[in-house]
């Protein structure tokens, strides 16, 4: 049994229109009220529903039509559909019903993937001739599954409403911007919502303060788009009002700051820290600098104690492979790099700044302290790429100019040991039947236990302390 | 003697292994994302180096494609408005066409803005190499000059070749007669007739041109739909009009064979139903598609990997399986559009420079233009329809805009696409005389996460085609 469908009076004072389009094909099953063809009249467009359910059997108009109301437009095959599934809201709101169209692959919501691509692609430095090792590095993003094609790509809604400004923050404090709750209209985020959540997720997973952790976990703040959020403002009753003792000045973080403040309580609690204490007779090292700085012409850059460590850990390094290497705990490996590049850390104005120097086990220490002295110049006038600040295998922190007897210094992770460095002294040493003026440099190591046993950390410790008594050994292993 | 082909001088013999030849960033191409790329790594301070064949960076858009093209269809409006305006009783003579002064202003157009991207390169200091680089494997190419090759050491590099317009399958190479779209963009004459296989938005765009010209233009397309894959209703808008501009649409239609004769370009035209029949045409346009430059990249000595169609596969940070290798732009994928490429290469640059960037837009826009203009960005009703998305739909036809008839036009369709739950904007739709224009303020309130009550809220200027896009917000909000 076949139906005409007719064009239906649409509104007073319309007797015609033009078929701009038509949504439907014949042999389509079609359901009651799906919009069948878009008519666009004198005063608007509108889709012209279809009045029973069936199969589409012909259809007479052609798109550009001009059609007067009464016109049959197609017939219907009726009861083609037995069942009609749940009544599409149809007529004036033009909702588009489902149409049994070909199934389209559901693509991976892009952003989930990119951004653990781009967290992992800058851990991962890439070196001019790839080794094996830098290639399973970056096989935690592979290629094989880019990310979907933009414009064919999938639903707008479901990713995070926020300003590409606002994405950008989070990719570079290391968030995923669809885990940010937002406090903004329709659940829009800003970037002080991104910030807020970086705070907030430090401040709950771990140790935090004994002022801090009052708020509700992270995980329960997470509301869902348009929805009002439970509870005052997160973050304004967490700390006491410290006016009741005295006056104060709220100054902003600065981003120096923000990113170390990011970095260290990431490392606390993700990295089972280990510090080892030992101390190094430098003294020959010492009075050969000594000697050498003082053969050198005012422009040449004097070798630094720091410059000199730069290269005793370099063979440490090569001589302790576990100590060059990251874990990759996702995939159950280790990343052995094949390349030494270690961070000095260098205090500036604005901040912590850690410069990486490459290739040391390629370099003699002349250029290592030239290379140093440079950028660590630059890093205090705020002038280094971040690239330079990338790619450490181990970082050294001397804080032996300032002064110190000792301190544990923090892992950098994907790093897994740090060296620091405290102020050398000259102390009285047992040797044979007499004390011994001899100078004493105390250093600390501390590694990431998940990598580094405790033997293979005093192993490396007094490694290096022998080394810098013995520098020979250098020549001997590099 | 017998031949060493290890000793043949094509191998080695020109390798000048004297040259200084490092470079910290090189960038393969010289067109709009090559030169993005170039710029934004020599900006964040690394050391570029850009090969590209020609002598100043501009690529298929400045060259071939974008801008000469959008000149010609400047002169195309022109000739249009000028025979127009005889409705509202302004009447010109039949104007008089110099295509020798059409194609000096076309051309200096060009070369003011590539010798304007040859200063900046030098500004920035980028060492630009005329040549073709070939890989030799991940760290090293071979760079092919007029008259020599030298080896080149890189310790990243960006491939921007971008790509290159196909052939019909089985049918002659291009000549002035059968023409591809660099051909035509030459405008060598003003043929009698013309056919255009394809109705993509280049057939369609250079089928404006020539027919405002005076071209008796022809149109083929394979699909039910001229602009297959975007919207019918946009497209509506337009083919209403080229109805009347164009001799002939002929859709589901294929071309069987081309021959060449004495008087011009037989043609076999084959409909759906099988039928064939034979048309004679002074000119052939072949616009049929692109397909990306990898083919002599020498991809083969790296592990770089293409899809089946060629375009070299990446990460959202537009990196290749070599970790040092980044691509962008239509090597790297669809859609192949000069402002996507731009933004890829910022992306790649960047990301080489170690900061954490991820090409993720939430919107590329897209423009055909034609007369009238077709735009859109974001989700598409077509998409919604293949994703049974449930969306809601608020369209204004242009034809009560105040702007619309005061500039001798009503028609035109602006519509956007909701998400019908959280009113979040998805996508925006434009068929109209200026849509390329107005599509912009889709893409940022795409990017911004706005909601319809956004668009319906935000005062646009009276009168203008741009309260078409506030007026459609509004239809969503109308009792029912």
């Amino acid at each position: 049994m076949t139906t005409e469908v007719r064009i239906p009076d649409i509104s007073e004072g319309v007797t015609e229109g033009t078929v701009i389009s038509l949504l439907v094909a014949v042999g389509d099953d079609v359901e009651l009220d799906q919009s069948l063809l878009e008519l666009e009249t004198d005063k608007a467009i509108v889709a012209i529903p279809s009045p029973a359910a069936g199969k589409v059997a012909s259809i007479e108009v052609a798109e550009g039509d001009s059609v007067a109301v009464g016109a049959v437009i197609l017939k219907l095959e009726a009861g083609a559909m037995a069942a009609a599934t749940s009544g599409a809201e149809a007529g004036d709101a033009q909702v588009e019903p489902s149409s049994p169209e070909k199934v389209v692959e559901e693509a991976a919501p892009p952003d989930a993937a990119t951004a653990d691509a781009a967290v992992a692609a800058t851990a991962a430095s890439a070196p001019i001739q790839p080794t094996p090792d830098a290639v399973t590095a970056t096989a935690g993003m592979p290629p094989d599954s880019p990310a979907p094609d933009p414009a064919e790509s999938g639903p707008i809604a479901d990713v995070a409403p926020a300003a590409p400004s606002v994405r950008r923050l989070a990719r570079e404090l290391g968030v995923d911007i669809n885990v940010v709750p937002g406090n903004g209209p329709h659940g829009r985020i800003s970037a002080e919502d991104v910030r807020e959540f970086v705070k907030q997720t430090m401040t709950t997973s771990g140790s935090g303060g004994t002022y801090i952790a009052t708020g509700a976990p992270a995980s329960d703040r997470k509301t869902t788009a348009g929805t009002t959020r439970a509870g005052s403002i997160p973050g304004a009753d967490d700390l006491p009002d410290f006016t009741r003792w005295g006056g104060v000045i709220r100054e902003p973080l600065h981003k120096v700051r923000e990113i170390t403040a990011a970095a260290m309580s990431h490392a606390w609690h993700t990295v089972p820290q280990v510090t080892q204490y030992d101390e190094a007779d430098i003294t020959e090292v010492e009075e050969f600098r000594r000697a050498h700085n003082q053969k050198l012409g005012d422009r040449e850059t004097k070798l630094t104690m720091t410059a000199i460590l730069l290269k005793f850990a370099a063979v440490a390094l090569q001589e302790f492979p576990q100590f060059n290497a990251s874990l990759d705990w996702p995939r159950r490996e280790l990343v052995m790099k094949q390349y030494i590049h270690i961070g000095v850390a260098v205090d500036t104005d604005h901040g912590l700044l850690v410069p990486v120097i490459r290739d040391i086990d390629q370099k003699g220490i002349e250029q290592l302290a030239t290379e140093l002295t440079e950028i660590a110049a630059r890093a205090r006038e705020r002038r280094v790429n971040p690239a330079e600040l990338e790619g450490g295998n181990f970082t050294i922190s001397n804080l032996g100019g300032i002064g110190g007897r000792a301190f544990s210094p923090i892992v950098y992770p994907p790093q897994v040991a740090i060296l620091g460095v405290s102020r050398a002294r000259t102390e009285p040493v047992w040797h044979n039947n007499e004390f011994r003026p001899r100078l004493i440099m105390p250093l600390s190591l501390t590694y990431d236990h998940r990598v580094i046993d405790g033997a293979d950390g005093a192993r490396f410790l007094s490694w290096l302390c022998e080394a810098l008594k013995q520098p020979l050994l250098l020549a001997m292993k590099g | 003697m017998t031949d060493k082909p290890t000793e043949s001088p094509a191998n080695k013999a020109h390798v000048d292994p004297t040259r200084n030849s490092q470079a910290d960033v090189l960038v393969i191409g010289g067109g709009p994302g090559g030169y993005s790329a170039a710029f934004h790594a020599a900006d964040l301070g690394l050391q570029v180096t850009l090969v590209d064949p020609e002598d100043n960076p501009g690529g298929v858009c400045l060259y071939r494609g974008c801008i000469p093209s959008k000149a010609l269809l400047h002169v195309a409006k022109t000739l249009t408005e000028a025979a127009e305006a005889a409705s509202y009783g302004v009447i010109f003579a039949k104007p008089q066409l110099n295509l020798h002064e059409m194609r000096s202003w076309k051309d200096n157009i060009v070369g003011q803005l590539t010798q304007g991207l040859g200063q900046l390169v030098q500004k920035k200091k980028i060492h630009h190499i005329r040549g073709r680089a070939r890989f030799l494997d991940a760290g090293r190419v071979v760079i092919e000059q007029e008259d020599h090759k030298s080896e080149w050491v890189f310790s990243h590099a960006i491939v921007a070749t971008g790509s290159r317009p196909i052939a019909l399958p089985g049918f002659p190479s291009f000549s002035p007669r059968i023409m591809n779209s660099t051909i035509a963009l030459e405008l060598a004459d003003v043929p009698k007739s013309l056919l255009v296989v394809g109705g993509g938005y280049i057939g369609l765009e250079l089928g404006t041109v020539y027919a405002a010209l005076g071209t008796k233009v022809t149109v083929v397309e394979m699909m039910p739909n001229i602009l297959p894959g975007v919207d019918k209703d946009l497209v509506s808008v337009l083919k209403r009009r080229l109805d009347n501009v164009f001799a002939d649409i002929l859709v589901r239609t294929r071309v069987q064979a081309l021959k060449e004769q004495k008087n011009g370009i037989q043609a076999t035209l084959v409909d759906k139903d099988g039928h064939e029949r034979r048309r004679l045409f002074h000119k052939v346009l072949i616009a049929v598609g692109r397909v990306p430059n990898s083919g002599e990249l020498g991809l083969a000595n790296t592990r770089i990997v293409k899809d089946d169609r060629g375009f070299i596969r990446v990460d959202g940070q537009r990196r290749t399986h070599e970790p040092n290798i980044f691509a962008i732009g239509d090597v790297a994928g669809e859609p192949m559009l000069a402002h996507k490429a731009t933004h890829e290469g910022r992306v790649a640059a960047a990301a080489i420079a170690g900061r954490k960037v991820v090409f993720e837009p939430r919107a590329i826009p897209a423009v055909v233009y034609t007369d009238p203009e077709i735009a859109w960005c974001g989700l598409t009703q077509t998409e919604a329809q293949q994703q049974k998305r449930k969306i809601k739909v608020g369209k204004i036809p242009w034809g009560a805009s105040g702007r619309a008839l005061t500039m001798g036009r009503n028609t035109g369709l602006t519509k956007i696409i909701i998400e019908p739950e959280s009113e979040r904007l998805l996508g925006v739709g434009l068929a109209g005389p200026g849509a390329g224009e107005l599509i912009a303020e889709g893409a940022l309130a795409l990017e911004m996460g706005a909601v319809a009550e956004d668009l319906r809220l935000t005062i646009h200027p009276h009168p203008t085609l741009s309260e078409t896009v506030m007026e459609a917000a509004e239809t969503l909000f109308k009792p029912r």
